[in-house]
Order: C-alpha cells, then structure tokens, then sequence
C-alpha cells in the first residue's frame, strides 16, 4: 500500500484551483478554490478572471492539500498537472506552478490530459479502472463518449459534441429563466418538481442518418429559449419547473441512450460518466435505469470528484507512475487544445507548436 | 523572459531571451541554465526576486506564478520589483526621466523618476498623446517610449528589462533594510469581460 505512488495534482483547465494529493487509487486530499462566485455576474467562465484568481490561490492551496494529507511535499514521487484542454491562460499558470515546484523539489513532472483525468479519478471512488471502459464525459467545456484500454495510453474518441457542451446548454437555459450561474445545479433542482413530459423537446442528432455517438444541444437550446419567449410574447406566466424538467430529460435521454449504445456495439460492460454534469440527479438515475436494463455496471464518482479537481489529475499522474511512464520535460507547454488521444504529454526532443491563439494576449 | 542568479554580491550568471509567446516553456529551461553556468542547485538559492510588472498578463503570471512555487518548495522569501523600477535601475540616469514600456492596444505603462533609484509617480498605463504634457522634455528609457517618438522625441536604451537589473536593485534594497513590494501582480487594467445580454426578468418566483 505505501508502495503505491504519491502524487500531487494541480488542475486549473477552467475556474477551479484545483490541488489534490492521491497515493496511488487511494484519495488523501482534494482542496479547490473556486472562482465561480467572480463569474457569475457575467454568466459565464471570463477567462483572464480565472486567470487571475489562479494565481492567488494556487500556493494556499497546495499547502492545504499537503496539510489535508498528512504528508511531506519531499515524500511525493511526481507533480502532476492539467497540461490541456481548458483556457489556454489558466491552464498555463497552473503548468507554471507545477513545473516550478517539481524542479525546485526534484521530482518528476508529469503533464496529464484532462478528460483521460476525469475518467481515472473514478479509480479513487470504485478502485482500478476495468479495461476497457466506456467514459461519458459531460460538462461546461465538454461532451464526450471515450473508450479506454488504457487510461495512461490509449483513449480512443467515439463521440463529442458538435456545438456546445451540455453544460453550455444548461447555463443558457438557466439565465433564460433568470435561475442566474452555474446553470446545472438550479435546474435540477427546479426540475424536481416539474413533469419531463410536459413539453416536448427536440432530441438533437437522434435521426436514423445522424451520427450515432455524436451530440448537439444547441437546437434544444434555441428551441427551449423559443418556447420560453413565445409563452412570454403572450403574456402567459412561463412554468418553470415543467421547463426546466423537460429541457433536461431531453438532455440526458440523448446522453444516457447514446452511451448505452456505445457500450453495446463495442461489447464494453462498464459505463463511467464524469463531469460535472455528471452531478445531475436525472442523469444519474436514467444512467442507472438504463445501464441495469442492458447489463452494463455503471461507475459514476461522488459529486465533488466528478467536477473538476485537482484528486482527478494526481490520480492520473499516479498512474503514469505506476505504469512508468516518461515523464514531462521542463519545457512543457499548456497546450488548449490537447487532443484527447494524448492521456499524457511525455518528454520530447522537438519543440512543441503552441495551439492557444489567446495564450499570450 | 530574463534570469539571473546573483550572489549577494554581484549577478553572476544570467539569460535574456526576447520571445514573448514562449514564457511557459522558455522560463524554466533558462533558471536551469543559469544555475548550471554557474554551477549550482535551485537549494543554494536563499531568496526569489520577481518582476511584478506592469507588463503582458500571461508573461508575468507565469513569472510571479514560477517565483511563487519556488519560495513555497524551498521556503524561502520571494520578493517582487516594480518591473518599471527594474529599467529605471538599468538606465542609470542621474538626472529625472521617464520609464515607458509597451502595454499594446497603442498604450504605455510608464513612471516617472527624480533617479535611477527614486520613482516619483504610481506607474500607469495611458495612451502617449494623453501623457505628452508631463513627460515632455523628459529624457525616456524602454520599449514604449521608442514606439513613440512623438511623445518621448528623447527615447534610448535600454529597451527591455532585464533580470539582472531587478536583483541588482532588489539586493540593493535589502541590503540597506528596505521592504521589497509583495510578489503580487500590478496589473493596472480591470479584467476584460463582456458582460452577457440579459432576458428581461418576467419569470415567477
Ligand atoms: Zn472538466
């Protein structure tokens, strides 16, 4: 057990300042600072507010989560960090920060991808990850279907979003009704008490020629705000709830379906969703429902490991260490636009193309 | 993206490099050819001096963010220089001038100096022609005043700052018991947000 790698992970792909410590699949500290509060105003994430906010709470944070451990930074084996996909200028003052404390230390460093660290964060919750694994991914920045072997070399993209996330889609319609942001938690709240049947919305790419695994949530978006304008253009009071409940059955009826299918064609028997969307209790039950019905066990983390954390990315680098993987060079870039076939960005010998068009504004 | 190493003294090795769109890989590389010029570990190190700008946001957090986790892992002091005071240091001018460097959007962060060593006004950021008046007739140093001739016809070198400048300075101050500026950012802007269109409020309670 001690044997087992301990690592510290830094995340900060969006407005969470996130430092967790794991020792190997066993979780030890998860300590975030959020910056939500600072966007909401805005209703949306503002990225050089992120940025901002970053920076002052990263040192807090990491001494908190060494403090929550209960261990010594000279004890850890490797810093792992959130090398991408996120806000090419957050991502880079939390790569700035591990590099920095990894060279200072001497210790390995390891630049992990996001999404592959929000499927292995499940290892904290349910323990190794089965292989292979059929991965939901859904929330403010993305909507994915992923498939992994191996979450430290092979994750391979079955389906994503065409146009928003469906988190994306859940803040619109929240301030549409003025429920204010994050839009996910007061929706779900709201739809509760509402009927998912009352109104009928469209389900996006469900066509027998659409793509099967892939997403689009920004018709039911517009076709939800339309609805909600048109009860408002005549002056009649707009149900709330009703709204509410239907606009997320018709998204988590397409996620839910689509994921079941995947695991089905590609003869997968575990289904992990992730995310923050993930935290939905309708996605949560329907995933449930139908996973039971088709045979699939579904792994879905507690709430606060499906958001993003910085537990989720020293999971992943633990993994890395586990499976000795090459570590990061002290070059390493943020790159906001990391694909998600790259669980980890070793050491190169080439120089590296910079993807962020913003990252240095 | 400047380093330097310096041993109380004097600097002793030192690395400047001009690419502003590589700050998050360049920087780490360069501390660690530094400190292998000058044959030492990041452990000798006793304290961290950063430049706090005003400059590019992205470049000075990864600076500020760099220093920051060097003195949480080493536990060392990390002290912050006012960058503009860093190019005033280099100018080494006896007399008052201006500090100027570019802040793009066709603006300038700039100071003014009764010396090399004494800043008289809060660094700011302006467009030149707004400025004109208090900095005419006044010799200027840096990137921004050679941009802008018209406001700053007696513009020179040094352009940039440079890392070995700002611990010469810093290790100056310390030396004579003065307090350095906390490691914290002089951004001098309000964040760029644009604040989402609002639905009419009509919804019930
Ligand atoms: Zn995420």
């Amino acid at each position: 057990m001690t044997d087992e790698p301990l690592v510290l992970g830094i995340e900060t792909s969006c407005d969470e300042t996130g430092v967790g410590v794991v020792r190997g699949t066993t979780l030890l500290a998860d300590a975030v600072a959020s910056s939500v509060d600072e966007h909401a105003r805005f209703g949306g994430v503002v990225p050089e507010v992120a940025s901002r906010a970053h920076l002052e709470a990263m040192v807090p944070t990491i001494d908190r989560a060494l403090k929550e451990a209960g261990v010594s930074a000279t004890d850890l084996d490797g810093i792992a960090v959130t090398a991408g996909p996120g806000l090419a200028g957050a991502l880079l003052v939390g790569v700035s920060a591990a590099k920095a404390y990894a060279y200072a230390l001497g210790k390995p460093l390891y630049g992990v991808n996001h999404l592959a660290s929000h499927i292995c964060v499940d290892q904290l919750e349910h323990g190794a990850l089965p292989e292979p694994t059929m991965a939901l991914l859904v929330s403010g920045g993305h909507s994915s279907l992923l498939l992994s072997s191996d979450i430290t070399s092979d994750v391979r993209p079955m389906g994503a979003t065409i146009d928003d996330a469906a988190g994306e889609a859940f803040d619109k319609i929240a301030r549409v009704l003025n429920l204010g942001f994050p839009g996910g938690p007061v929706i779900d709240r709201y739809a509760r008490e509402g009927d998912p049947e009352a109104i009928a919305f469209p389900r996006g790419l469900t066509g027998p020629r659409d793509p099967v695994y892939d997403f689009s949530f920004s018709g039911l978006k517009t076709a939800v705000a339309r609805w909600i304008e048109a009860k408002r253009a005549a002056g009649e009071e707009v149900p709330v709830r009703d709204v509410a409940a239907s606009f997320q059955e018709a998204v988590v009826d397409v996620l839910t379906r689509k994921a079941v299918r995947a695991c089905k064609d590609e003869g997968v028997d575990h289904l992990m969703i992730g995310g923050g969307v993930a935290a939905n209790s309708r996605l949560r039950a329907l995933a449930q429902e139908r996973c039971e019905a088709a045979g699939i066990r579904l792994r879905v983390p507690r709430p606060k490991l499906c958001t993003d954390n910085g537990a989720m990315v020293a999971a992943l680098g633990a993994e890395m260490v586990a499976r000795n993987r090459p570590a990061s060079s002290w070059d390493l870039s943020a790159d906001s636009s990391l694909p998600v076939t790259e669980p980890h960005v070793p050491g190169h010998d080439h120089v590296h193309e910079i993807s962020g068009e913003n990252l240095y504004s | 993206m400047t380093v330097a190493l310096h041993d109380g003294t004097d600097v002793i090795a030192s690395s400047s490099q001009v690419d502003a769109r590589r700050h998050g890989e360049l920087l780490l590389p360069a501390v660690d050819r530094v400190l292998g010029e000058a044959g030492l570990a990041l452990g000798a190190v006793t304290g961290v001096v950063v430049g706090i700008g005003p400059g590019p946001y992205t470049g000075l957090r990864v600076g500020l963010m760099t220093a920051d986790t060097f003195g949480l892992a080493l536990g060392v002091p990390v002290h912050g220089v006012c960058t503009l005071d860093g190019l005033a240091y280099a100018a080494d001018l006896p007399g008052p001038f201006v500090v100027a460097t570019d802040a793009r959007r066709k603006e300038v962060y700039w100071a003014r100096y009764a010396d090399s060593r004494t800043r008289v006004t809060d660094p700011a950021v302006d467009r030149p022609a707004d400025i004109a008046e208090q900095v005419e007739g006044l010799p200027a140093v840096g990137a921004g005043a050679l941009l802008y001739p018209d406001t700053f016809p007696q513009a020179h070198e040094p352009e940039h700052v440079s890392a070995a400048a700002l611990a010469r300075l810093a290790a100056e101050k310390l030396a004579r018991g003065e307090e350095l500026p906390a490691p914290r950012p002089l951004y001098l802007r309000r964040p760029d947000a644009q604040v989402p269109k609002n639905y009419k409020v009509v919804t019930p309670k």
